[in-house]
């Protein structure tokens, strides 16, 4: 794909620096906000920020890990790419979670190491690591730079494929004489990447099989993933599921793209699914599948998964087609351009009356359910209550776990882009410094950073960054004083041995909270929630609400590791 | 079982690291890798020989091939009618005596002597790998002091013959 190049905005300075190439390029990519951490492989590069005063607003969190996960917050929600700057060395490694969970879910951030002078590069220098050996693995695409002149290039590069096909991470490692030398002339010209061309229309033959497909079913369900959101697919989704009353049920990451509260939603599906998502998978003889990868959370036991299905699958990346269910109509597209010649050319949709009154007995037969004893602070309950309290609208983070489940279950979103989780890497400390991003993006949008006590303690040094910013985040601790999804796997497989996963010990919250200057509560019962919530949520500022719930609670309904999608447990109190 | 696969790529650094990484991550067995310049400055073709379980993993291979930026195009020529090749080096324990021995035993291969020492020589061949196999087998009674292989390199015949004969072209089936 060729892009022209922008004609320069600023005066020609007389002497420029390999950085102050950098900067012009990230101005040209329209970028607004930069997570990073300064170090001595960058000082060129930071200098450069410096002197280019006011043109970007750079965030600097508390340890490279919270800037990667800050900028996976804003990239979610802000559709566009996430901007990190860190070292060499312990810089990078420090944001290698970040950039492995930006590939799972399938992110778009650019990342800029630093890198040792090319003229000690591969001697052991002082901060040096293999940045490209180590990040290849987990990166859509990675890039050393080897002179300024190119420096122009590979960033409109970069920003071409970590935002085009099916988003990913790229990093940009770059020696520190390259930033720091004086240099008189760049390739400013159009870049070309043969080996990168997306498919982004559907084959129509392929539609048309899809479309018969849907005449003849009986049995019909749509799954949606993130690729839904990714394609900004979901309205014109809405319109053929609504016209053609077809079922909907959604993978975590999918979250949003279909509404939470409509009736044709079954919940989500998976591990910790609904009874009705899972069993319409079980039972259904078409699985229309967009933007999904059909992960194992999803799938269970793959001799179990939709063996009764049609399976047709869109995504825009054909790696995923056929690489865990075998599928019947693939069609490699982007999410939005496949259902318009869907939309065009459905003309009948399926006879499926049984079909939605089995689904809708179901639903009201095997809904959500917890003990509720009013006294107790019950996890479920509280995520319940944030929904009703927020009315659906918060922008919610999480990390992994027990409480990212319930916060699945309970928390119906409406629209997409509001859901900000650890899928596919599953990253403890990610919640919190990902709404930090989140906020960012959308200062005045009311974000709330749904985290467990333990992964909060991984990154709860970017409080530094709220008490800075003011940023307006809602902290909520569902705090257990347990790591509760390794707790209740010990619990129902390993007979009650709970390993390391009781946590005792924690810092006092609130006092914590305080000593940044921020505004902590602890909340021990129902009504203490509900009396302040809504203070809470109207409060122009950060509050961390350290809300003590019962520690043995577990996630239900649950299909145990090994499972088909049908065998759930605790589907009934 | 075994294919011959070959990707055209970008020329860059990080390039052979990317590909043979992913093959390591998704669990693909290789058992050689030839890399070399290709007709166009900048692009260069990688043949490797793989083992894969079934179709379904080969079909990931090829696809998590040509989902790398740097790779320009991956095709499986397994099926094709294919010329293919490899080289060795063998280094043999030779003195006098066995000199002509061997040069006459080596001639039908077409292969040839290549370098002389008093108490060895250097042979090289060229063909397909079990060509080289026998030869090598000939000469380990006289003691190998060391092999150098290239690994396959390959690509299709400018001719292809139609579908019904092509099983009996292919070469690793």
């Amino acid at each position: 794909m060729k892009v022209d190049t922008k004609p320069k905005t600023k005066p020609e300075a007389a002497v420029k620096t390999g950085a102050d190439i950098l900067v012009e390029s990230l101005l040209e990519q329209k970028v607004e906000t930069i997570f990073g951490y300064p170090g001595g492989a960058v000082l060129p590069i930071y200098d450069a920020l410096y002197r280019s005063d006011g043109d970007f607003e750079h965030i600097l969190t508390r340890h490279e890990q919270g800037a990667i996960h800050a900028a996976e917050g804003y990239a979610r929600v802000a559709g566009k790419p996430g901007v990190v700057i860190a070292t060499s060395g312990p810089g990078a490694t420090n944001l290698v979670t970040g950039i492995a969970d930006a590939m799972m879910d399938s992110l778009p951030l650019v990342v800029i190491t630093g890198q040792v002078a090319t003229s000690v590069t591969g001697t052991d220098a002082f901060q040096e690591a293999d940045v490209m050996g180590i990040t290849t693995p987990i990166t859509k695409h990675n890039y050393q730079v080897q002179s300024s002149y190119e420096l122009p290039k590979v960033i409109k590069e970069a920003f071409h494929i970590a935002s085009t096909g099916r988003p990913g991470p790229v990093v940009v490692d770059i020696p520190k004489d390259i930033s720091a030398n004086l240099c008189t002339e760049t390739d400013q010209s159009a870049f070309h990447l043969p080996g990168y061309q997306p498919t982004i229309k559907p084959n129509p033959l392929q539609i048309k099989k899809l479309t018969e497909a849907i005449k003849k079913s009986k049995k019909p369900l749509i799954l949606t993933g993130a690729g839904v959101i990714h394609g900004h697919a979901s309205d014109i989704l809405l319109e053929i599921a609504e016209e053609y009353s077809i079922p909907v049920t959604s993978t975590l990451l999918g979250l949003g793209a279909f509404p939470g509260q409509h009736d044709l939603f079954l919940g989500m599906a998976g591990m910790h699914g609904t009874y009705t998502a899972n069993m319409a998978i079980a039972e259904c003889d078409l699985l229309i599948n967009i933007g999904a990868r059909f992960d194992d959370r999803l799938t269970g036991n793959l001799n179990y998964f939709a063996k009764n299905a049609t399976v047709a699958h869109v995504d825009i990346d054909p790696a995923e087609i056929g690489k865990n269910v075998p599928t019947d109509i693939p069609i490699v597209s982007d999410s939005k351009a496949a259902l318009a010649e869907l939309k065009k050319q459905l003309k009948e949709g399926p006879d499926h009356e049984e079909w939605m009154d089995q689904l809708n007995q179901n639903k009201m037969a095997y809904p959500l359910w917890y003990n509720n004893p009013p006294e107790e602070m019950v996890p479920q309950w509280l995520m319940k209550s944030l929904y009703h309290a927020t009315r659906g609208e918060a922008i919610v983070t999480t990390d992994v776990g027990q409480h990212q489940m319930w916060a699945a279950q309970y928390y119906s979103f409406g629209r997409p882009n509001r859901w900000v989780t650890s899928g596919g890497l599953g990253t403890m400390g990610f919640g919190f410094p990902a709404a930090i991003g989140a906020q960012l993006a959308k200062p005045k949008d009311p974000v709330v950073a749904i985290v467990g006590d333990g992964g909060f303690q991984m990154t709860l040094q970017e409080l530094s960054v709220l008490q800075e910013r003011g940023l307006p985040v809602k902290i909520i601790i569902v705090n257990n004083g347990a790591l509760g999804m390794v707790r209740q796997w010990q619990e129902a497989f390993y007979d009650k041995r709970y390993s390391e996963s009781i946590v005792g010990v924690q810092p006092d919250f609130v006092k914590l909270a305080e000593s940044y200057n921020i505004r902590g509560m602890k909340i021990e019962t129902q009504k203490e929630f509900t009396d302040i919530i809504h203070e809470v949520m109207a409060y122009d500022g950060p509050v961390l609400m350290d809300c003590r719930v019962l520690q043995q609670e577990n996630v239900y309904p649950m299909i145990a590791p090994g499972k088909g999608i049908h065998e759930m447990v605790g589907v009934k109190p | 079982m075994k294919r011959i696969i070959t990707a055209v790529v970008q020329n860059r650094s990080g390039v052979l690291n990317r590909v043979t990484g992913l093959m390591h991550k998704r669990q693909f067995n290789i058992e050689s890798i030839s890399v070399g310049r290709t007709e166009t400055e900048g692009i260069s073709k990688m043949t490797f020989v793989v083992h894969v379980e079934d179709h379904q993993k080969l079909e990931q291979l090829t696809k998590q091939l040509n989902k790398q930026i740097d790779v320009l195009k991956v095709t499986d020529l397994s099926d094709k009618a294919i010329v293919a090749r490899e080289l060795a080096l063998i280094k043999v324990v030779s003195n006098a005596h066995h000199r002509n021995e061997i040069q006459g035993m080596i001639e039908p291969f077409r292969a040839s002597i290549i370098d002389v020492s008093k108490d060895s020589l250097s042979i090289q061949v060229t063909g397909k790998p079990d060509k080289i196999e026998a030869l090598i087998d000939l000469l380990r009674p006289y003691g190998i002091k060391d092999i150098a292989r290239t690994g396959l390199t390959a690509f299709a015949r400018g001719h292809q013959p139609q579908v019904a004969e092509m099983t009996s072209y292919s070469l690793l089936k």
